[in-house]
């Protein structure tokens, strides 16, 4: 019993820990952006300060939208709270780990990103299912390359839960596996994509034609935009997490060992940060593709993916 | 429990008279639709019970035979409950039972056929697909399957009065009996020449491998050709959209499982032993059929073909994880070769649900706006509560997303996959994972088509002024929606209880069942091959996301406030927009069509630059009727053009034939 | 593993993802650059076998690769397309997703067909020669795929880096003189290629291979 309780209190910390973070980390990339391209930037803290706006505010529904709109930013917020607590972050004694592995992690965001099309078709305008339509297609086209991803760790390790894999990645002895630096370029990639990051998408878009993620929510204000966007910044965080976890493992808390939590975090907040530029620097300097170039983009991330997982058979590295 | 008393064979022969007797009952009548829809159907209700309870029972027993005193004098009808028919006759019992909840208020006195003839027709399709699950020798399965596809023809063709169904009901009769006549021949080879056609002898037949891999051919073609596999896909999305709503839910949730059925018999009880490349033949037939099957799905504009091709990408995955099965039970894989026979026996009980759900939630919408096609659809969630919500659990279910059932299969089928190396076969080790990339996509392009199905029909603003005075469905139809709803849901988060049940039919199949792992686990978690390497909680999962969800909605109203108010949709500032902007079904596909058009055959007419009044129009058709299809027909026609030579309609000159053959007949033998 | 070992290794996927970065390449400058970068990989390859083994004359060679492979042939190739002044895109026979997927069938076949060779060589590199068979059947794909013919020559240079890579990899590099008389072979054969792509621009006003077509007899 005292060690569910240890786990469930683990689980929690980290659980909350990354929703209290990812407003910070989607402020600190849109900080490092800003520094990249000379400008100053809102500072660190105004996602936050967006959030609580938004929060304030009275919420606008159209006319004729129904449960799903309203229901929809609620649930894609709950889908990644979960998504949150199956990655671990700090340390990989989670209670909730063994109800969901990677492959069921996959199924969280496809359900998020279901719900957030429906939604988006629910008002009826034109911008909505334009919206909906091209986000499903970069999902069913990304979601074989993570897929192929997973599996390069999965075939080291034997196993798809990530909790085992962060044991046995941050155990061995430090060794070059080209073939996970197949999966990690291929990985990058498809968090691009699925994060509706330049060059797939530009989430500081103000033209509508070329919107994919944007156009989701343009009908969307007040409290449900705030969840919407908190849920969008929490599934970037995850999915840098997931990239950590299964690239960068080092520094992860075994078990419950509460002393070196602490430890733990700042690790976290230096991958984090280091990710964070990274994807900054990445984003500033490749263009915007237009989106039938998304399927070539994701073509290759693919490639990569199935090319770390030959190389692991043909080497065995 | 009532039928405890009874053995479960006992009880499921009893359910087939009942529903013989019920559909006959239908003509004393046959024109009341009020005795018929309002009492013969919810009677037939009872009989999907008791098949559920039967099979259930059936499922974790002994095999038990039957010999009926019934068919030819000296060939007594052979009967057999064993696993795996207990589980499809389970399937069947299930889908049963909702669509004559569904039946029972669905059919209206527009129908060609009078009511009393369908009521007949239709139970008589519900006990022949029983009796092909029961039958335990050649004469008795070849018998019900005719019955069952016959029964079925007259059902999709009981509108006869139009010709589109007229011709859709030939396609169908055409390549159901093509696939007879490979079905017999597959009993014919299984035999060995020993001439007795009981299952019971087959199986003491060691094929050789030439022989065996024959008989696997004809069974893969001619229960292929029912299930909707590639090449023989084509009469499914004539079929489905001409048959009523129900009749297509039964013909896609539970007539396409029996050729499955077939497949798993013939291949893992009557022949002996299996060879790998038969594995691989139905792997690669399954996904090109999965991958055909969503990408046509995302084309279309009619709702029905829309759910007809994913019939077919469905069957496609099933038969995937039949050949996967195959592949890992030659390379002495027992644990694998569970998995993914048991993620294949899921599926096709979800699909049996979803897919019911589904067609019937077309039906409704067919009867309350008249419409069937997309575009002409939209915004019924709003008229249409009960129907907007269970479809919305059938299609999240189909889209393959937690917590819901079809997640389940497609989880066991890619932990199968994923944990493939190990394969004495090098190319196979290397291969099958990169096909998991295949399923992936095409679970994930299903669900780009559920969006697309959803979205369109229940989503947006009316299409139509019309569409305004839709109504929801009545009590009857409500019930069959929520019966299998509730079993999408059900099926979904107790799969622990599910697969204990299956593996009493991996034991006899593979030799292995998965469910050793499962005591580890209890019954909260799967875990099919051990908990160190995957598991998968679905009901933590429900509990997290609805916790979370509702913690969230108690959070937001308390530190800050639920006041909304009522506007016109922004849309950009644009104030002119109307419905006929929404996407169509059309414009929903074309990223599909655009990324995969080698695939279609496209037709566009475009409108020039000075027409005074442009018109667009696009076709997009199979490739393969123009590949395989027409080229057949022509030959077909050319043969029978050259027989036709004979024909002259002058008497004596036919019985000059007659003559000329009965003298060569004489000379030859004597 | 040893570090040698995992560094062959690397040497190794990396030469096989710039084998699939050439078959995916549109330009023909970018292409040139992969060539060249094909070789220095190759070179650095050839001198952590030299060093772990000990095999001096793989230094030599390793000298030889960088001179050829990364400085000489990607200048001549330079000059040759500002010469021609063909800097347009290459045109493809076959789209990309679909070469793409041929070469993932490709590699998996050749590590089937490397396989009981590999268990045959006694070096420490012999698990790379899979990835050498793939990387001579990714160049000889690429030859087919392309329609311009100075695509079909980096293409050909490219299948004799696999070449040499597969030696290196089994045998621990040819004897000094074979290998001298490749890198010669190569080279001369580069040059009367550049002499033929002008005579056939000339013939035919462009490089596109498919006017060769008229040269059959009628």
């Amino acid at each position: 019993m005292a060690e569910f309780v240890e786990s469930f209190l683990s689980q929690l910390a980290q659980t909350v820990l990354v929703v209290l973070l990812a407003p910070l980390m989607l402020g600190w990339v849109n900080q490092c952006r800003a520094w990249l391209q000379n400008r100053s930037g809102p500072g660190l803290l105004q996602p936050y300060r967006v959030l609580h706006k938004l929060f304030h505010k009275d919420a606008l529904l159209a006319h004729n939208a129904s449960v799903i709109f309203r229901a929809a930013p609620y649930i894609q917020f709950g889908c990644m709270v979960l998504a949150a607590s199956i990655v671990p972050v700090l340390g990989t004694n989670l209670a909730f780990s063994p109800a969901a592995d990677v492959i069921a992690l996959v199924g969280v965001f496809a359900l998020a990103r279901v719900f957030s099309s429906l939604a988006a078709m629910d008002v009826g305008t034109a911008f909505g299912s334009l919206g909906a339509r091209r986000e499903m297609l970069v999902a069913s086209l990304s979601e074989p390359a993570l897929l192929m991803v997973f599996f390069t760790p999965l075939l080291i390790v034997q196993s798809s839960s990530l909790s085992s894999i962060v044991d046995a990645l941050a155990h061995r002895d430090f060794a070059i596996y080209p073939s996970l630096a197949f999966a990690a370029v291929a990985f990058i990639m498809v968090l691009l994509a699925e994060n509706a990051r330049i060059p797939v998408d530009n989430p500081a878009t103000h033209l509508e034609l070329t919107m994919i993620h944007e156009a989701l929510i343009l009908e969307y204000s007040a409290r449900h935009l705030a969840l919407i966007e908190w849920a969008t910044a929490v599934k970037l965080t995850v999915y840098c997490a997931i990239g950590i976890a299964l690239f960068a493992p080092w520094g992860m808390v075994e078990g419950t060992n509460w002393l070196m939590f602490p430890a733990a975090a700042g690790a976290l907040v230096i991958k984090l940060a280091l990710a964070g530029t990274g994807l900054a620097v990445l984003e500033t300097v490749s263009a915007k593709m237009r989106i039938f170039r998304a399927p070539e983009f994701l073509g290759m991330a693919f490639l990569f993916a199935v090319l770390g997982m030959l190389i692991r058979q043909l080497l065995g590295a | 429990m009532l039928p405890a008393a009874v053995p479960p064979l006992e009880l499921i022969v009893g359910v087939v008279s009942y529903w013989m007797v019920i559909g006959l009952a239908g003509l004393l009548r046959p024109l009341s639709l009020y005795f018929v829809s309002r009492v013969l159907f919810p009677l037939g209700i009872l009989g999907g019970m008791v098949l559920i309870l039967a099979a259930l029972q059936g499922v974790a027993s002994q095999p038990a035979d039957l010999v009926l005193p019934l068919g030819l004098p000296d060939l007594p009808f052979h009967i057999r409950l064993d696993p795996l028919a207990a589980v499809f006759v389970g399937l069947l019992g299930i889908a049963a039972v909702g669509i004559s909840f569904f039946s029972a208020g669905y059919f209206r006195r527009v129908q060609g056929s009078p009511p009393g003839l369908l009521c007949l027709q239709y139970h008589l399709f519900l006990a022949a697909m029983t009796v092909v699950l029961l039958a335990d020798d050649a004469y008795l399965f070849m018998v019900a399957w005719e019955t069952m596809a016959i029964t079925s023809y007259f059902l999709v063709t009981s509108n006869h009065k139009v010709p589109e169904i007229r011709s859709a009901g030939f396609l169908y009769l055409l390549i159901a009996h093509v696939g007879a006549i490979a079905i017999l021949l597959c009993f014919g080879v299984l035999q060995g020449g020993q001439g007795n056609y009981t299952f019971a002898a087959m199986r003491q037949i060691e094929l050789s491998a030439f022989w065996g891999s024959a008989a696997f051919a004809l069974a893969l073609f001619g229960f292929g050709a029912k299930a909707g596999l590639l090449p023989l896909h084509v009469w499914l999305p004539e079929a489905h959209p001409a048959a009523p709503s129900p009749i297509s839910a039964l013909m896609s949730g539970v007539m396409l499982k029996t050729a499955i059925y077939g497949i798993l018999r013939v291949t893992f009880d009557l022949l002996q032993v299996q060879l790998w490349w038969w594995g691989v033949l139905a792997l690669v037939l399954g996904l090109l059929t999965a991958l055909f099957g969503v990408m046509f799905a995302a084309v279309q504009t009619d709702m029905k073909r829309l759910l007809a091709y994913s019939s077919i990408e469905n069957i496609g995955v099933i038969v995937a994880g039949i050949g996967l099965t195959i592949i890992f039970h030659v390379y002495q894989q027992p644990h694998l070769a569970a998995l993914s026979l048991v993620a294949t026996l899921y599926h096709c009980l979800n699909h049996a649900c979803f897919k019911s759900l589904l067609f019937m939630v077309t039906g409704s919408v067919l009867h309350s706006t008249h419409q069937r096609s997309l575009g002409k659809l939209g915004g019924l969630i709003r008229n249409m509560p009960w129907v907007a919500m269970t479809a919305l659990i059938g299609s999240l279910a189909i889209a393959g997303l937690p917590p819901l059932n079809g997640f389940v299969s497609e989880w066991l089928l890619l932990q199968a996959f994923l944990f493939s190396p190990g394969i004495a076969n090098p190319y196979l080790n290397m291969l099958v994972p990169v096909a998991a990339a295949a399923l992936v996509l095409a679970a994930a392009l299903s669900a780009y088509v559920m969006v697309k199905f959803y979205g369109v029909i229940f989503l947006g603003q009316y299409r139509e002024p019309s569409l305004a005075e839709a109504r929801d469905e009545g009590p009857w139809a409500r019930a069959g929606l929520v019966w299998l709803s509730a079993w999408c849901v059900l099926l979904g988060i107790l799969p622990a209880t599910v697969i204990r049940l299956l593996d009493n039919v991996t034991q006899p199949l593979v030799d292995f069942a998965i469910g050793s792992n499962l005591e580890r686990t209890g019954w909260l978690l799967i875990a099919p091959i051990s908990p160190e390497r995957s598991s998968y909680g679905p009901l933590l999962f429900l509990l997290g996301i609805t916790g979370t969800v509702l913690l969230t909605y108690f959070l937001v109203r308390r530190f800050y406030h639920g006041r909304e108010r009522r506007v016109a949709a922004w849309d950009c500032g644009f104030p002119a927009q109307n419905a006929r902007m929404q996407d169509t079904a059309e414009g929903f596909g074309q990223p599909i069509k655009q990324i995969f058009e080698p695939f279609f055959r496209i037709r566009r007419q475009m409108p020039g630059p000075f027409d005074a009044r442009p018109t667009y129009s696009a076709t997009t058709e199979d490739r393969l009727w123009y590949w395989l299809y027409l080229p057949v027909a022509r030959l077909n026609e050319r043969l029978a053009a050259w027989i036709g030579i004979l024909q002259h309609g002058r008497i004596y000159l036919y019985l000059l034939y007659s003559f000329v053959t009965l003298l060569g007949l004489l000379m030859f033998m004597l | 593993m040893t570090l040698s070992t995992q560094l062959i290794n690397l040497m190794a996927a990396l030469l096989l993802l710039i084998a699939f970065a050439m078959l995916a390449q549109r330009r023909i400058l970018s292409l040139i650059h992969l060539f060249a970068w094909q070789g220095a990989v190759l070179t650095a390859n050839s001198v952590i076998v030299a060093y772990s083994t000990g095999q001096t004359h793989l230094y030599y060679s390793a000298l030889l690769t960088l001179a050829l492979k990364v400085i000489v042939m990607p200048l001549i190739l330079h000059r040759l397309i500002i010469r021609l002044n063909i800097k347009w895109d290459v045109e493809t026979l076959i789209n990309i997703p679909t070469t793409m997927l041929v070469g993932i069938a490709l590699v998996v076949i050749s590590f089937n067909v490397a396989l009981p060779i590999s268990q045959l060589a006694g070096t420490i590199t012999r698990s790379t020669l899979g990835i050498a068979v793939a990387i001579v059947l990714l160049s000889f794909l690429m030859m087919i795929t392309r329609r311009k013919a100075v695509p079909q020559v980096i293409g050909f240079l490219a299948m004799e880096n696999g070449l040499f890579f597969a030696a290196t990899s089994t045998t621990y590099g040819m004897p000094m003189v074979v290998e001298l008389g490749i890198a010669l072979d190569v080279l001369v054969g580069m040059l009367i290629l550049g002499i033929f792509f002008f005579q056939v621009r000339q013939a035919f006003d462009s490089l596109d291979l498919k006017h060769m077509e008229r040269l059959k007899e009628e």
